[in-house]
């Protein structure tokens, strides 16, 4: 099957989704993301590899943390950063995706990292640059819609990895509202791809998708029983600003329920790492003690994020 | 046959005599993945040094990354000591063009100013593209090897080091 993000070489042109990326290439990534994660200690915390390019945010939906992270991990690769709030700009005066993609072509774009509201788009923007002849341009996709936020599923593995060394002994929760998370997604396609025997999703009926068991992952609807001896617990973010219509009666009740506490999650292995792609809804689906208690694992996510994009852009940029 | 590969323990020897000559009591090691970091490990120990081993993979700073993009697995570079102001001896197994010294000086500044950098090789095949020569060598090649053959130290399972010539 034609997997747009690879190139004739089996290598990666762009990263759209982490659903059908080999294993290979998903390992590579966070090897290659390893040394990054020593730039930051340096008197001069830049390298020289994306001198002379410009990477272009294009956030048609707003974000601070993945917006940032991306701007960080491309100044450390010493390239030029052009940050644009198209939520904010040309396409609210009625300029269509791909015209506002020309013009900062036309600008002399050599990256686009892309965050849209609908799921797609970056996939839209990949192939319209296929098809006009201009591959040397990489698409990165910071999350689209529902569907997918690969490098949040990539930053989470490499934190997994950092902690429990092996993939294929562990068994793994992800918690919460999976129905509107392209984290989730990305999260149980790698987790899968890297080899996890036994992927969890624990959620209400109302915010899990119904195709779940084919993602083959078990499903519960019982938090205790879904937490029993896991090693690594990945909450999700309650997607307030996504939700439509009465899914919820209220975010207390939630919390009682679904909320990660410090007694569920003793439930979990005792060395168990609790994951959170942020911003945390504390009191919500996260008790304080838990995000700020040993097994948290939180910021130094963030740390990895920077790396693990550092890892992914220098690949997309170079040999071409 | 004009060059014969020389033994590369012997040169090992011969290379940290030369060394020990002009060695200083703030004087640092930093080797240059993979084959430099053997050999400055032998080194290290030989001469005794005070400070741990630094290390550099200088994938980050090739100069054709933008023609062939990363390829092997990089390491992390690790540096754990301040080279402001010190004598720091780059080792490498082999050298040639002079890129990959190029590329381990231009990320050794990203770390500080070193008072002094030189350069330890076991082996200097000629055939330079850049200015760079070495401040200690224990063997210099007479005839230029065929072009693409590429000249590398491997360590065996007990940890002994040899020099291989490899056909392109």
């Amino acid at each position: 099957m034609h997997n747009p993000q690879l190139n004739a070489k089996g290598e990666l042109q762009h990263l759209l989704t982490l659903d059908g990326l080999p294993r290979a290439i998903l390992e590579q990534i966070l090897d290659i993301a390893e040394p990054f994660t020593e730039v930051a200690e340096r008197e001069v915390k830049k390298l020289p590899l994306l001198r002379g390019k410009s990477v272009f945010n294009v956030f048609f939906e707003n974000s601070t943390r993945t917006r940032t992270t991306f701007e960080i991990a491309a100044k450390r690769l010493s390239a030029d950063v052009i940050n644009l709030n198209v939520a904010t700009s040309s396409t609210n005066k009625g300029e269509t995706l791909l015209d506002t993609i020309d013009n900062l072509c036309a600008m002399g774009a050599d990256m686009f990292v892309v965050r849209h509201a609908s799921s797609g788009a970056p996939y839209l923007i990949a192939e319209h640059l296929q098809a006009t002849g201009r591959e040397h341009i990489s698409v990165v996709n910071a999350g689209d819609g529902r569907h997918a936020h690969p490098t949040q599923g990539l930053l989470d593995m490499y934190t997994i990895r950092h902690y429990k060394k092996d993939f294929t002994n562990l068994t793994v929760a992800v918690v919460g509202d999976v129905l509107h998370s392209r984290v989730a997604r990305s999260e149980i396609a790698a987790l899968t791809t890297l080899g996890v025997p036994e992927v969890r999703v624990i959620g209400p009926k109302t915010l899990l998708p119904t195709d779940l068991e084919r993602m083959g992952v078990r499903v519960f609807h019982d938090m205790r029983e879904g937490l029993k001896g896991v090693d690594v617990v990945m909450m999700l973010r309650l997607q307030n600003e996504r939700m439509q219509g009465a899914l919820l009666p209220s975010s207390q009740e939630y919390f009682k329920v679904w909320g990660l506490t410090p007694e569920k999650l003793a439930l979990a292995k005792p060395d168990a790492i609790v994951l959170h792609p942020g911003p945390m809804n504390r009191g919500v689906e996260i008790d304080s003690a838990v995000a700020d208690g040993q097994n948290a694992v939180i910021l130094p996510q963030v740390t990895f994020g920077i790396a693990v994009r550092m890892a992914v852009m220098s690949m997309l940029a170079g040999g071409k | 046959m004009p060059n014969l590969i020389p033994d590369a323990e012997v040169l090992c020897e011969q290379l940290a005599a030369k060394i020990a000559e002009q060695l200083t009591a703030d004087s640092v090691l930093i080797g240059v993945h993979t084959g430099g970091v053997w050999l400055a490990e032998r080194l290290h120990a030989m001469l005794g040094i005070s400070e741990p081993l630094g290390t550099l993979d200088v994938a980050f700073y090739r100069d054709d990354y933008s023609s062939r993009g990363l390829h092997a697995r990089p390491r992390k570079s690790e540096i754990p000591f301040d080279i402001d102001d010190r004598p720091v001896i780059l080792v490498d197994d082999v050298l040639y063009t002079g890129r990959t010294t190029r590329a381990a000086l231009n990320e050794l500044f990203d770390y500080g100013r070193p008072g002094r950098v030189e350069l330890a090789v076991l082996v200097d095949r000629g055939e330079r593209q850049l200015p760079i020569a070495p401040t200690y060598c224990a063997h210099t090649l007479t005839e230029p090897l065929p072009a693409g053959s590429r000249l590398r130290l491997v360590r065996d399972d007990a940890g002994v080091l040899s020099l291989r010539l490899l056909d392109a």
